[in-house]
């Protein structure tokens, strides 16, 4: 295998990686609440201003920066839930959809507000930057870091949705709302459980997509959460290993297009991926993991 | 223990419980009949707080104080020892058997969770063997029996079943209705919503029958077994030979 090829699967499984957390909490919304919630990317926007807050302008260290992004990601999507969508539960499903687009430019605009659109430099410490030699590849400490920890993640993430008394209640509540109450499972605290962990996650996304790309701006959620969103749906909304493989799978395509394809073609990225999302969803139009919707009670 | 006085129940535009009352008392069996729509699933949901009354109360006695149901969450409902297993059974068919049981006691702290399971797998062998396999691959009979033990898994005061016997085979109704005995004689009382009039009215200690959202009939249950009214319209007899037909 070539150097070059290789490091393009590097480069993908990091992008892939970041993807994974998001589309993992865009996957568990939508199973619980049957939402696909727009303003997730928004909560990737938060955790890298939290980032930059904590670490480049109060200067921080890192063990105190990284749990607080996450807890803030987490304290975020929870009190959106609260604030946007419990209010209206049990409505139909088109109008969690506009408000999620309305909280999602109220949180993108009040950003604005606070910090102007100007982009934020946010430097990492150089030892993270250090690069790392890998069979006449090049992976920097950060970039293994993403992958590590972005897989750390999502075991802890299978063992509290497989293991846990709560997580398994959020899978009830997901399948079964009615009965999950009549099991005496207070399902208003499941579903605001499956927006924090995917805020958390996303909050965690936010502060590597900043570090990696060493600038932080309110309009950055934007167009990673539609990514997530699009390996989401690959992988098949509501699969949270859809939404991983998804995750994975969009990375490495995309940078393999960028990669291989003449250079004249990378500005068009973004047209590859929702390409290939078209391009999935004809032939399997339930994604990749995903159940066909007869199977859904 | 129960009471529920002078209940009406709105769904969308439709009145679908019009002014019910109806109690039942500490160690019954209650049984509640009725054709399709009559308001017997809408009865026990209103119990339950998946419906809200819009007129009248339901009282609820539990550790020597009286609560007010209608103003609950349903999860604070199972709290106070109400355990509603609905109709169509509603086992999360995607959770493992033990899963299922493991909900069903969400509410519960104390360490006694553990040895209840295990009674429930002595209770029900066919959920031990089935323990780790995934809930919508039982049986009909298994999914109920299944349904039946998460809703004890809360350990109630009072159980309430909805339509038990829909579905199931013979020989499965009359292991479901002896398991009922069996639960009612541990000391649970037992409010059950049943179309097969034949069987719910020997089983039960007392009956009410609802139509189109007005309980028309109650009484101890014999004496409405021999009801000229119940015996044409529930039993089958002196009308149609089908409780289908009677139905009209």
């Amino acid at each position: 295998m070539s150097a070059y090829l290789l490091q393009q699967i590097i480069n993908g499984l990091v992008l892939g990686s970041m993807y994974a957390l998001v589309a993992v909490g865009f996957s568990m919304i939508y199973s619980i609440v049957r939402l696909i919630n727009f303003a997730h990317g928004d909560v990737v926007m938060i955790g890298a201003l939290s980032t930059f807050f904590a670490f480049a302008v109060m200067g921080l260290p890192l063990w105190v920066t990284i749990p607080a992004t996450v807890v803030i990601g987490a304290a975020v999507a929870a009190l959106i839930d609260l604030l946007a969508f419990r209010p209206q539960r049990g409505a139909p499903q088109v109008n969690g959809f506009i408000t999620s687009l309305g909280v999602s430019i109220l949180i993108q605009n009040v950003a604005i507000l606070l910090l102007t659109a100007q982009p934020r430099p946010l430097r990492l410490p150089s030892a993270l930057k250090a690069n790392l030699d890998l069979f006449g590849t090049r992976l920097s400490v950060l970039d293994g870091l993403i992958v590590a920890s972005t897989v750390l993640a999502l075991v802890v993430l299978t063992l509290f949705v497989r293991r846990t008394r709560l997580g398994i209640a959020m899978r009830a509540t997901a399948e079964n709302p009615h009965a999950a109450q009549l099991a005496g499972i207070p399902i208003n605290r499941a579903i605001m459980t499956a927006f924090a962990v995917g805020g958390a996650l996303a909050g965690f996304a936010g502060l590597m997509w900043g570090g990696r790309y060493g600038q932080v701006d309110p309009l950055m959620g934007f167009v990673p959460g539609l990514k997530a969103f699009v390996a989401a749906v690959i992988g098949g909304v509501g699969s949270l290993t859809g939404a991983v493989l998804g995750g994975y799978l969009l990375g490495l395509a995309e940078v393999m297009l960028v990669g291989f394809l003449p250079s004249d073609y990378g500005a068009y990225r973004d047209a590859f991926v929702f390409g290939l999302l078209i391009l999935v969803l004809l032939v399997l139009p339930n994604g990749l993991l995903g159940q066909s919707s007869e199977d859904r009670a | 223990m129960l009471e529920v006085a002078d209940v009406s129940v709105w769904r969308g535009a439709s009145k679908v419980l019009d002014r019910i009352s109806l109690r039942v008392e500490e160690g019954e069996i209650v049984v509640l009949l009725g054709a399709n729509g009559a308001g017997k699933t809408s009865t026990l949901m209103t119990i339950s707080g998946l419906l809200r009354p819009r007129e009248g109360g339901i009282r609820f006695r539990a550790d020597g104080r009286e609560h007010d149901l209608a103003r609950l969450a349903p999860d604070r409902i199972v709290g106070l020892g109400i355990a509603h297993c609905p109709e169509g059974r509603q086992i999360f068919a995607s959770l493992s058997v033990r899963e299922n049981l493991v909900m069903g006691a969400f509410l519960r702290r104390d360490d006694a969770v553990a040895s209840d399971l295990d009674r429930m797998m002595d209770l029900f062998p066919v959920l031990a063997e089935r323990a780790s396999m995934r809930a919508g691959l039982l049986s009909g009979g298994e999914q109920m029996m299944l349904a039946i033990a998460r809703a004890l898994m809360s350990r109630p005061r009072l159980l309430m079943l909805d339509e038990p016997s829909l579905g199931l085979a013979p020989q499965v109704i009359d292991r479901i209705f002896d398991i009922i005995e069996d639960i009612r004689a541990r000391g649970t009382t037992v409010l059950v919503v049943e179309q097969n009039a034949t069987m719910a009215l020997d089983l039960a200690d007392r009956a009410y029958v609802l139509e189109t959202g007005r309980i028309t009939l109650s009484g101890p249950a014999d004496k409405l077994a021999r009801d000229p009214r119940v015996r044409e319209a529930y039993l089958g007899l002196g009308g149609g030979t089908a409780e289908t037909e009677a139905r009209a």
